[in-house]
């Protein structure tokens, strides 16, 4: 009881906090100057069409490398965490499993249907980044969703490790050196206009921005079926791994 | 204060009530899930401006013009930044949820006291 007073209290505290935040929240009637400058000179400058694409992969390109950095430790810790030592005593361990139900005619046929157009999806999405709304990150989402449909539909399905780590290691050292390429043949760091800028709002336009965020989201998808595989690892099939 | 910002805030506040009251610990980590959508929302309120349209340079919007046709790109982009961050975080915390499964055959977050003061 008297925890819960306590929590209302906090909850209470918190909003009491955020209360003048949420007042000051009035439209905007102008850009920011510095969004400004980016509508103003980012399609010239970088001939991207989607301005929060260039934002995120040339303006804040370092930002970028750093979550995807991120993503990259993160999925790390999740396969160092999972990983099972032999010594190791589960719940449940010593109780015989039940064999996996095969998939139902329906998961099955579904995602035979849908896996080759998730994939064919995810890739338009990463491409297109420059042009319309999406990028590495989504594009590389619905690619590892792809996956996840393949895991769930077929219980003998494993992923091939060497492929998924290969993959995800060139697209990394490719994203910095492209990145170290913009140091030397342009302005700075990640820069676009290694590559000519092409006309604007086709598809091999604004520089060498869709060829990082097509690396993003290589290094994205792999890097989620990573996360999918490991968590979805039965005890059977570790132990069939160690 | 707009209907998004005030949805926002309200999901903080609901996913910071579950987080300090359930005990199971995949509960505390969905409490923790919704504090970031609400965090995610309330940025991209911020962001926008009333009508004007999607920060991408196409037939809706004159090149020339941009800057007074379209929505802040930046809260935008901070927010794809956000939402993979939270993602991966999640995605974290979750395998040390099944990490401490393991350990003691137990999600009741009383059942860890080692930390307690």
């Amino acid at each position: 009881m008297i925890k819960k007073f306590f929590t209302i209290i906090t909850v209470l505290l918190f909003a009491l906090m955020v209360l003048p935040l949420l007042r000051q929240i009035a439209p905007f009637e102008e850009l920011a100057p510095v969004a400004a400058a980016y509508a103003e000179q980012g399609p010239d400058q970088l001939g991207a069409a989607n301005l929060v694409t260039s934002v995120i992969v040339t303006y804040r390109g370092l930002d970028t490398l750093g979550e995807v950095t991120v993503l990259f430790i993160a999925t790390a810790g999740v396969g160092f965490l999972l990983r099972r030592d032999e010594e190791d005593q589960l719940p449940g361990d010593g109780v015989p499993r039940e064999t996996p139900r095969e998939a139902s005619e329906l998961l099955g046929s579904g995602s035979m249907l849908l896996f080759p157009l998730l994939m064919l999806f995810g890739v338009y999405i990463f491409l297109h980044g420059h042009l319309t709304p999406g990028g590495g990150f989504q594009g590389g989402v619905v690619i590892a969703s792809a996956m996840l449909l393949l895991m769930l539909a077929r219980v003998s399905f494993h992923l091939n490790h060497l492929i998924i780590s290969l993959v995800e290691s060139l697209s990394g050292f490719f994203y910095v050196a492209i990145g170290v390429l913009g140091l030397i043949l342009a302005a700075g760091f990640l820069d676009n206009r290694i590559l000519p800028l092409g006309e604007f709002g086709t598809l091999l336009s604004a520089g060498a921005i869709p060829i990082i965020y097509s690396l993003v989201g290589l290094k994205v998808g792999t890097e989620l079926t990573n996360v999918l595989g490991t968590m979805r690892l039965t005890r059977t099939q570790q132990e069939e791994d160690v | 204060m707009s209907l998004v910002s005030f949805i926002g805030f309200a999901l903080i506040l609901v996913g910071l009530w579950g987080m300090l009251t359930r005990k199971n610990i995949i509960r505390i980590i969905i409490g923790f899930s919704i504090i970031d959508t609400g965090i995610h929302l309330v940025m991209v309120s911020i962001g926008y401006l009333p009508g004007r349209t999607a920060p991408i340079i196409n037939s809706a919007v004159d090149k020339a013009q941009a800057a007074s046709q379209i929505v802040d790109p930046i809260p935008s982009a901070l927010v794809l930044t956000a939402i993979v961050i939270g993602l991966a975080i999640t995605a974290l915390m979750l395998t040390y949820a099944v990490r401490m499964y393991r350990e003691r055959t137990s999600l009741n977050i009383d059942d860890y006291k080692e930390l307690k003061w």
